[in-house]
């Protein structure tokens, strides 16, 4: 994996020795890396970063080079969606700095832990626009935690400890260090200290006793009562206490999107996920509920839909450890501002009866059986995308990671995978953002390197990222990508064939390359899928082939997603087909 | 998918404002915007200002203003910001304020608080005697004067200075700068320790 291996390294046998003392800004840099048990760097060289590259020539840290810096900042994102802790990017300044951006914000959207460490130019021609100069603190202050300027030799390495701490405290996301050279090449001798969150950054605990009694009271007295479960679930390892909690009190679990996985979808209380293209079924327990326990979300409008129509009926307790995410979207009732896990403990304590709601669980039984998840497989069809990943995870152990690109193709592998574990779903939520794909699977894949990976991809979103299989060559990462291809970027086409008249304006691409040439090219193998005959014949030998492998899957170019809440609509008036789109 | 369409589903009674609270479904709610003074200690170095501003910019708060200036404490800034919104846009700023990490604290200033504001208005010098005696019936005073011009200065409450700069408009105005609010609760307590 390490880059250095050309260079025999002297002291490859001998024990570890105490650390050398750090002599250089940069030095300091890595050690603060090291002292917070970095394991991998994902990044691209450049004039700026030098200093600490050539810092990095000496540790054990491992440096993944990545073909685009939008790759480095996804795969520290998917790295950190799967390990919990925070991944790490590197880019240069200027160009590198700006591609690194996309991942930023993306990571900050869907609260993922990050670091991105930028070269800088000297101080002193800081503001001078000098070659290769950007303001990255000012462009990437309003999407991170924190962005600091790194002005001095001896407080660079406090500043990259603090940098990790904050990006793991509390609601996780990103934090910037930009590293002037003359600050990373200025020689200091001071280590940095161990990582610490800032002084003016509290993070809550438990919720208030009284409080939690009385939102408890409030779940126990419902009829019609619901637990939606967000990705802060999972953030907060809460899923084994969420699964607890909802068996012991019976209560029909509903996931966010970003929720996936932190309820067994198996489970007959799950409900699958919510919003504008989950279930017909979790949608109705949506609008329908009187009391939702509503943990770890944002209430992010694909998942409400126009907020007045919303959950209309439900009082609702909202669990969340960043106070300002109470009643920002929508208004909670009973507000409980704490960790997941231990606010769940809290609430299970608290609970003094099941609520009463037998009827209520078996007319959530009814919408399943009203509003199953299908799709048709005429056998003259076109291949299904559908059929693909179902047919893919039922091969597939349960532990299966599942990364995604943006777009129609996102929405299958989140309908018909049936995902049961936590921390198996990494896709881009909130930013939605092509060209997640390629890169995500390549940090999964290394933070998580028993665990088997898939991508399905967009011949769009892939498209955006594809160089990024020479990354995934060179490391011989075991992934296996699924291109859905429908030669467009088919959520517009689906959207102009459904509010635009079918007015396809640069939604076609027939021109996209051979996915299975263009794989073998970089050195992947290539399969190519055209009908039902050996999808999983070609599936399996995909999976056992020992390296990067790409599926063009050909599908229905046709296709389209359902069911379907429409932007800002009423999410018990989603459409099972076109024909509903025009009846709500 | 066989279940019933859209418009034959069971259907919940209630209703929420766009603001996501639970509403009466015959009754008409908005809540009314009200001005809310907002005070801050926050880490006194470079990039705090940018950092708060953007924070209002980007949720499109209408800020009326916002001061700033050093504390005792040297490490620490203090920052008046003035915001008309309706009331869950005035708590949304506090806690996302709150947020940033180098804002120590947000209080929301009372009603009662002490607040003032200064402004500078330079206006004609042919009457000196007249632009005097406006100054006087608004507490101000003529801080520069030559044969062209006089600067007045004044400090009060923002109607005072909206008055006072009326009034000075008989004397052809040629320059205003207005500082916009600084405010401090009345009685013992500070930002630092409740009372
Ligand atoms: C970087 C970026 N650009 C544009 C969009 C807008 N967009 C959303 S979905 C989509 C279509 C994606 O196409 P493709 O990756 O081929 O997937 P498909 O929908 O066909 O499965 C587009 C263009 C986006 N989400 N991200």
């Amino acid at each position: 994996m390490s880059e250095r291996a050309s260079v025999p390294k002297e002291e490859e046998t001998e024990p570890e020795t105490e650390q050398e003392p750090v002599t250089t800004g940069a030095q300091s840099v890595i050690r603060a890396l090291e002292n917070a048990g970095t394991d991998y760097v994902f990044g691209v060289q450049g004039g700026a970063i030098m200093p600490v590259y050539d810092a990095l020539y000496d540790s054990d840290i491992n440096h993944v080079t990545m073909a685009h810096e939008q790759g480095a900042s996804h795969a520290a994102d998917a790295y950190g969606v799967v390990t919990g802790d925070p991944g790490v990017c590197f880019a240069t300044s200027g160009p590198g700095a700006t591609n690194l951006v996309t991942g930023i914000a993306d990571a900050n959207m869907d609260s993922d832990p990050v670091i991105a460490l930028t070269g800088q130019v000297p101080t002193e021609f800081v503001g001078n626009d000098a070659f290769q100069e950007t303001d990255t603190v000012g462009i990437t202050q309003p999407i991170t935690k924190e962005s600091y300027f790194a002005a001095d030799s001896d407080t660079v390495g406090d500043n990259v400890s603090e940098a990790f701490a904050l990006a793991d405290a509390g609601r996780q996301g990103p934090t910037l260090v930009d590293l002037p050279k003359d600050v990373t090449q200025g020689d200091t001798e001071v280590e940095p200290g161990s990582p610490e969150t800032p002084e003016t950054y509290d993070v809550p605990e438990e919720a208030d006793d009284e409080n939690v009694q009385e939102a408890a009271d409030a779940l126990a007295e419902a009829e019609r009562p619901v637990i939606l479960s967000g990705g802060g679930v999972i953030k907060a390892d809460a899923s084994s206490a969420l699964r607890e909690f909802a068996k012991e009190y019976e209560i029909p679990v509903i996931t966010t999107m970003p929720g996936i996985g932190s309820f067994p979808e198996d489970h007959e209380l799950s409900l699958e996920w919510a919003g504008m293209h989950g279930t017909g079924y979790a949608n109705m327990a949506i609008s329908n509920t009187d009391c939702m326990l509503a943990i770890g979300t944002r209430f992010d409008d694909r998942l409400t839909g126009g907020v007045d129509s919303f959950a209309p009926d439900a009082e609702v307790i909202h669990v969340d450890i960043d106070p300002a995410e109470i009643s920002k979207n929508v208004y909670a009732d009973y507000p409980l501002i704490g960790d997941a896990r231990e606010v769940l403990r809290q609430l299970f304590d608290a609970m003094p009866r099941s609520p009463d709601a037998d009827e209520w669980r078996d007319q959530c039984q009814t919408w399943k059986d009203e509003y199953p998840m299908d799709y048709d497989t005429p056998d003259d069809e076109p291949l299904k995308p559908q059929y693909v990943v179902e047919k893919f995870s039922e091969m597939t152990p349960d532990d299966t990671i599942v990364c995604t690109g943006v777009g129609q193709h996102q929405m299958w592998a989140s309908q018909f995978w049936e995902y049961t574990e936590p921390r198996t779903w990494v896709s881009s939520h909130g930013l939605g953002t092509m060209g997640y794909g390629v890169p995500a699977a390549i940090g999964a894949k290394l933070a998580a390197p028993d665990q088997e990976v898939v991508c399905f991809d967009g011949d769009g979103s892939f498209l955006m990222t594809v160089q990024g299989l020479s990354v995934a060559v060179r490391e011989q990462l075991d992934i296996t990508y699924v291109v859905l291809n429908n030669e467009a970027v088919g959520m517009v086409r689906q959207w102009q064939d459904g509010f635009y008249e079918g007015r396809r304006m640069a939604s076609e691409y027939p021109w996209i390359p051979q996915f299975d040439k263009l794989a073998e090219a970089f050195g992947a193998r290539g399969f190519t899928l055209e009908s039902y005959d050996n999808v999983e014949e070609t599936i399996q030998e995909a999976r056992e082939y020992d390296g990067p492998s790409v599926i063009d899957a050909h599908i229905d170019p046709g296709e389209n997603v359902f069911p379907m809440v429409p932007s800002g609509g009423d999410n018990g008036q989603f459409a099972l087909n076109e024909d509903h789109l025009d009846m709500i | 998918m066989p279940g019933p369409a859209p418009d034959e589903r069971m259907r919940p009674k209630g209703r929420r404002n766009t603001q996501g609270i639970r509403v009466d479904p015959e009754a008409e709610v908005t809540h009314e915007p009200r001005q809310a003074v907002l005070s801050a200690l926050v880490k006194h170095r470079p990039g705090v200002l940018s950092e708060v501003s953007a924070l209002f910019s980007r949720r499109q708060f209408n800020i009326e203003s916002l001061t700033v200036g050093p504390t005792v404490d040297d490490d620490t800034a203090r920052m008046t910001i003035l915001i008309e919104e309706p009331e869950p846009g005035i708590d949304q700023a506090k806690k996302q304020l709150r947020k940033l990490v180098p804002v120590v604290s947000v209080r929301e200033l009372e009603g009662e608080a002490v607040r003032r504001e200064l402004a500078l208005v330079k206006v004609s010098g042919e009457k000196p005697d007249d632009v005097n005696a406006v100054a006087d019936m608004y507490n101000g005073q003529a801080v520069d004067a030559s044969t062209d011009s006089v600067t007045v200065e004044i400090t009060g409450s923002k109607q005072k200075i909206d008055a006072a700069i009326e009034a000075f408009k008989q004397f052809d105005v040629q320059e205003i700068v207005r500082t916009g609010a600084a405010a401090l609760e009345r009685g013992p307590k500070t930002l630092e320790k409740d009372v």
